[in-house]
């Protein structure tokens, strides 16, 4: 029998990297190996993908995968990335990143990314908390929920990560989880497709340390929460036609937005062949003589 | 129309954006802060026209890390900032310096602490350059003088980068970067220009933070061909995160050895009437050119023979030539516009007791005038003499 990620093997760093950083049990992996699938399908050469992650445990993802791989300082993966996608507007750009790396450290850049629309693909993995230090409370962190900083309860409301990003102006916003894989594959290639800046929000879970925080400790039973606790769009829509109101605290997934605006490379581009073109200015001396 | 048949007036920061687009800079990205917005302004305008990028970025964090991720893809890459922006680019700076991609820092100093005197002169963050982002680390700093030395730095700066794959600093200050004069700029073709190198291996071979001969491994760009891992937790020769000591301890001495083998190269400095000198003057930057001023009236109506050291290199500091000018001459007057930061090193190499400070950290360039008193003033019995600016 073929194995299911047969094919994936080779975009693994397998011979030097491995074992991984992450906990049994974690979802994280799923991610990448969802990643690894979106990447194989839509037949992108490995020289020409870069993967940039921030710091945290998602922010160990790219070591593991055989791309052009850039782990930067924390929350400013997006940064780095821009940067990159200037200098390399043919590479495709996938930034992976935690929670607390997108929306706290990093939420000044993810709010400006997805306002300029840039040609990123973000991949925000979602499991409310701070893993890799110990179970903080983050961003995302449900009200209520305990934490190792919120010792009584958490009293800070969560970020929507999706529509935080919709409202800043992201051409393509969608939502999955680490259980529904199939769908998750879907969604990050049309992601990663996307022209302009994508937001894949990926619910996952930690149940090292918020389950443990919260009384659920092992990993199957969080998948099951993430299996009764969600629905899609389609199935959400539907429910609101017929007036009914989704109970609290369900996740919605599938694609919440998906939009053809101008891009930013794009635009850059077209403003050279405008700089080129035009006549030059000839306000200052500095100028004369000069390019 | 060759740009050397122009002599014109021009303005230090713009000549640090032409310096930075002949070194072949092709890249800037940056965040508005006087005094140094001047550069981005013109760098916005220029460097479409060149097919190159600019972009403002949401603040000076992001700045500094699009220029390294800039730089990861193969372009020259440059920010400019001022000290509040600097403090915040330094967790970055240190990015750069461990994962050994190169890039151009211009901090315009103005006065600080905090959000300071926006925006009158300092040149408070030498210190800051030096030590300002965590851990041991080496790094280059250089200090220009005049508008001319602003574009001629700017180009070194580059060609240092590039060569050592590191990140290098530019510390101007609000004088220099705001000062017009006249000037004659070199044809842009003519500019020396240094090109990072590149892997001459099959990708299977390549080590992008190996340890070859030279002490600086070659640096592919992303999407040549030559997938590695970047990351700044130490590592190994091919870039994956090390916790081994036999892999830390040679990769940070390396670090240090690319650098310190070529200070010939690196240091920079100026000497003014230092043969017959008893009294040496350092200075750097704005405060070299009160400094001169002094000296001139020094030797002419009081015939003092006092003579001139500036610093164009404040890191690596040129610590060879402080020590051999320092031997032969009784007193050596630091004078700088912060309370001491280049005479602590300074008196390290020289003695304390040898070593007389002149500085001002209101805002005001240190002048002629204070400078001349120190040189007039009679020796301090013991340990270094401070002299007072009524501020």
């Amino acid at each position: 029998m073929q194995r299911y990620d047969h094919g994936t093997y080779e975009y693994l760093r397998h011979h030097k990297k491995f074992p991984h950083v992450w906990c049994a049990g974690c979802g994280i992996g799923i991610v990448m190996g969802s990643l690894l699938r979106s990447v194989q399908k839509l037949e992108l050469n490995q020289d020409d993908v870069a993967v940039v992650s921030g710091i945290g445990c998602t922010g160990r993802m790219p070591v593991y995968m055989d791309f052009n791989t850039l782990h930067t300082t924390h929350g400013r993966a997006l940064a780095f990335a821009t940067g990159l996608k200037l200098a390399r507007p043919e590479m495709e750009v996938i930034v992976v990143m935690g929670d607390g790396d997108a929306l706290a450290i990093g939420g000044n850049h993810f709010i400006h990314a997805a306002r300029r629309n840039i040609n990123l693909t973000a991949i925000v993995v979602n499991n409310s908390i701070y893993g890799m230090t110990g179970g903080q409370s983050s961003p995302t962190t449900p009200l209520g929920a305990m934490s190792a900083t919120a010792p009584y309860g958490h009293i800070e409301p969560p970020f929507p990560v999706c529509e935080l990003a919709m409202a800043a102006g992201a051409s393509f916003v969608a939502r999955g989880t680490v259980y529904h894989v199939t769908e998750l594959d879907r969604l990050m290639e049309q992601a990663i497709r996307k022209r302009g800046f994508a937001l894949l929000e990926v619910v996952s879970y930690c149940h090292t340390t918020f389950g443990r925080a919260n009384n659920l400790q092992s990993p199957i039973q969080m998948m099951r929460l993430l299996k009764d606790n969600s629905i899609t769009v389609q199935a959400a829509k539907k429910q609101a036609e017929q007036g009914q109101e989704l109970p609290a605290g369900q996740i919605v997934r599938g694609i919440l937005r998906d939009e053809d605006r101008p891009e930013y490379t794009e635009l850059y581009d077209q403003m050279i062949e405008k700089a080129h073109g035009a006549p030059l200015p000839r306000k200052r001396a500095v100028r004369r003589g000069w390019f | 129309m060759t740009l050397s048949s122009h002599v014109r007036l021009m303005q230090g920061n713009n000549a640090c954006a032409l310096g930075a687009l002949a070194a072949g800079c092709r890249f800037f990205a940056g965040y508005p802060i006087t005094p140094s917005s001047e550069i981005a302004e013109l760098m916005a305008r220029e460097l479409p026209k060149l097919g190159g990028k600019f972009i403002q970025m949401e603040d000076e964090i992001a700045s500094i890390a699009a220029v390294i991720g800039a730089s990861v893809g193969g372009l020259k890459a440059m920010t400019a900032t001022s000290g509040p922006g600097f403090s915040l680019m330094q967790e970055n700076i240190g990015y750069a310096v461990a994962a050994e991609i190169p890039c151009v820092i211009v901090n315009v100093m103005r006065t600080g602490p905090s959000t300071g005197l926006p925006t009158s002169p300092a040149q408070g963050d030498v210190m800051q350059a030096r030590w300002g982002t965590h851990g041991d680390h080496p790094i280059i700093a250089l200090a220009p003088a005049s508008v001319r030395e602003m574009f001629d730095l700017t180009v070194d700066a580059f060609n240092l980068a590039e060569k050592y794959r590191t990140p290098v600093i530019l510390l101007a200050d609000e004088v220099v970067g705001h000062m017009r004069e006249k000037v004659e700029l070199p044809d842009p073709e003519s500019v020396p220009r240094v090109n990072r190198q590149m892997p001459g291996v099959p990708p299977e071979w390549y080590e992008p933070f190996g340890n070859p001969p030279s002490d600086v491994p070659p640096l592919a760009p992303f999407g040549e061909g030559y997938r590695y891992h970047i990351t700044g937790l130490l590592h190994d020769p091919r870039g994956f995160p090390t916790e081994r000591l036999d892999e830390i301890q040679p990769w940070l001495e390396r670090l240090f050895r690319k650098i310190d083998r070529h200070l010939d190269e690196i240091c920079k400095w100026e000497e003014d009437g230092m043969e017959d000198a008893r009294v040496m003057v350092v200075a750097y930057g704005a405060t070299a050119r009160s400094a001169r001023q002094a000296i001139k009236i020094a030797r002419a109506r009081y015939g003092r023979k006092v003579g001139l050291l500036r610093l164009k290199t404040l890191w690596p500091f040129p610590e060879a030539v402080v020590e051999r000018l320092a031997e032969g001459v009784q007193r050596v007057i630091v004078a700088e516009m912060n309370l001491g930061q280049i005479a602590l090193e300074v008196e390290r190499v020289a003695g304390r007791r040898k070593v007389m400070r002149v500085g001002r950290a209101d805002g005001q360039l240190v002048t002629p005038d204070e400078i001349l008193d120190a040189i007039r003033a009679p020796q301090a019995e013991s340990g270094p003499r401070r002299v007072a600016v009524a501020w």
